[in-house]
């Protein structure tokens, strides 16, 4: 996989316009992208509605750059405050939906119509993330109240907490279950990322990573794993994002759980604070900052002389007209952007055809 | 809640005299005018019920943000082109009066909602308070820049009605 600089350009494919507030967040569906199934993703808003949106496969073209969005569904009159975040099962059947009204609603698609069928409550006040671990049989929710919950998925819709984590010393912005492990991660206010993992049924704080060890010096908005989940990216309101790596020579330690250890620091690129970073499946590190800009990552081969680094592929200036929440990589071969923003849309981007001649 | 005054006696400085704004000699009427310092100062120039923000339905003095010094032209940072506005309120050091939120951070707040209601919403706001003037400064404008914070705050009605109070017209 090469990239050069100067070698792609972000497209616009559409703007979908619909919410009537800032877009927080949005979600696409794991299990869509496949030549049967259009993808499909979730956007949520401080309008305290959920949008589902469908791409339109446009048998006339090839070209992905021609097909359009609709929106499927609204869920809505369900959360009465700002939906913050969603995200969907891995089998893509149910979707979890985070609200400042402290509940967590989960909805499934039954006979083309959304169903709420059930809600989480539990949290003392605003809930912020949610996030299903690999398998979809735990739910982890964090929020306001600094508490990280996990919730295992009973038959019949039921959802039961298994555990309350405390650790973290303000508000929890962030839960990331690993992609392949049954290993929690989560951002916070208060400038750390934590690791908890389960110990003979009792889950607990394994690792902190913060200011100490090289960590973030304000809040942690998001992180991101690359595709074989031994790396992780972190952003923050210090305007740096943050490379970790597992540490798999201790791996064989009594607990089996491998540490993570700081790699390198992205800065300079930022003006203000980064709320969103996702890396995409070929390796490239997308960033939704509150400068209205979307940049692009990627590990830097020829830098290896004073350990990894990763340049600046792309930045799109003036991406939204206002602040980026959310940016989030397609599933798929091909790999579309969707962005949120403050402004009240999502839009979609394809990263353009010059980078594919190389094998991306 | 505490029912007596937090500063019973505030000083109040006199306002300054307001320089007459340059009147565009052609007129462009669908020209984009930009924003200046004394633009944002003027918006920001509101009478708010500073030292009865516990006791709200007694509001005793009415002061403007001006008068107690809390906010001069000086402090108020704009760059047109880059679409950021910059307010550092002076003297904020009060104690806690409301749960979860100090005097500065409502204050605080209330600027920035007026900005928010005022600017283009190309305008990117920060408000801090002055270096050295705050007990817990960097966490309180920690907690002012934090948007999603502000916005939780703003679905609180009982901090809605505060905030329309504070930037509702004086009673001049």
């Amino acid at each position: 996989m090469e990239f050069y600089e100067g070698a792609c350009e972000l497209k616009l494919l559409q703007t979908l316009e619909g919410h009537t507030d800032r877009v927080w967040s949005l979600a696409w569906n794991p299990a869509t992208g496949t030549a049967e199934t259009p993808l499909v993703f979730a956007s949520c808003s401080g309008d305290k509605t959920v949008r589902i949106w469908e791409q339109n496969p446009s048998p006339s073209s090839s070209s992905s750059s021609h097909s359009s969005w609709n929106c499927k569904a609204v869920l809505e009159d369900t959360h009465t405050r700002t939906v913050r975040s969603c995200s969907w099962s891995p089998s893509g059947k149910s979707l979890a939906v985070a609200s400042f009204d402290a509940t967590t609603s989960i909805w499934e698609n039954v006979g083309g119509d959304f169903e709420c069928v059930s809600t989480l409550e539990g949290h003392e006040n605003e809930v912020k993330s949610v996030s299903w671990n690999a398998s979809g049989t735990l739910l982890a929710t964090c929020g306001r109240d600094k508490s990280v919950w996990i919730w295992e998925v009973q038959p019949g819709n039921e959802y039961e907490c298994v555990s309350v984590l405390q650790g973290h010393s303000q508000d929890v912005k962030m839960v990331l279950w690993h992609p392949t492990l049954d290993v929690l991660f989560s951002c916070s206010y208060d400038n750390t990322v934590k690791v908890w993992a389960d110990d003979d049924d009792d889950w607990q704080c394994v690792q902190t990573l913060g200011e100490p060890n090289n960590g973030h010096s304000s809040t942690v908005w998001a992180l991101s794993f690359n595709k074989t989940g031994d790396k992780m990216v972190t952003c923050s309101d210090d305007l740096t994002l943050k490379i970790w790596e597992m540490d798999s020579t201790s791996m064989q330690s009594a607990d089996g759980y491998a540490p993570w250890r700081h790699l390198c620091t992205i800065t300079g690129y930022h003006d203000r604070t980064i709320f969103s970073v996702h890396w995409s499946s070929e390796g490239i590190i997308a960033s939704g900052a509150a400068d209205d800009a979307i940049r692009f990552f990627v590990e830097d081969k020829d830098g290896l002389v004073d350990g990894p680094s990763y340049k600046l592929l792309l930045k799109e200036e003036k991406a939204h007209g206002m602040d980026i929440n959310s940016v989030q990589w397609s599933p798929g071969e091909k790999q579309l952007l969707a962005s949120a923003s403050d402004d009240g849309t999502v839009k979609i981007w394809e990263l353009a055809s010059l980078c594919t001649g190389n094998g991306y | 809640m505490v029912s007596e005054l937090i500063n019973a006696n505030p000083i109040v400085y006199e306002k300054k005299e307001r320089r007459a704004r340059s009147v565009p000699t052609a007129v462009e009427e669908y020209a984009v005018e930009p924003i200046d310092q004394q633009e944002v100062f003027d918006i920001l120039s509101l009478q708010l019920f500073w030292y009865g923000l516990c006791t709200f339905k007694n509001p005793e003095h009415p002061y403007s943000l001006e008068e107690l010094k809390e906010i001069t032209e000086d402090a108020i940072e704009v760059d047109d082109q880059q679409s950021y506005v910059r307010v550092l309120c002076f003297r904020i050091t009060f104690t806690p009066t409301v749960e979860h939120c100090s005097m500065a951070t409502i204050i605080g707040v209330c600027l920035r909602v007026k900005l928010l209601r005022s600017l283009p919403s190309r305008y990117k706001v920060d408000i801090r308070v002055v270096p050295g003037s705050h007990a817990s400064e960097s966490a309180v404008n920690k907690q002012l820049n934090d948007k999603e914070r502000v916005a939780a705050a703003l679905e609180n009605p009982n901090l809605v009605d505060m905030v329309d109070e504070c930037l509702a017209p004086s009673y001049d």
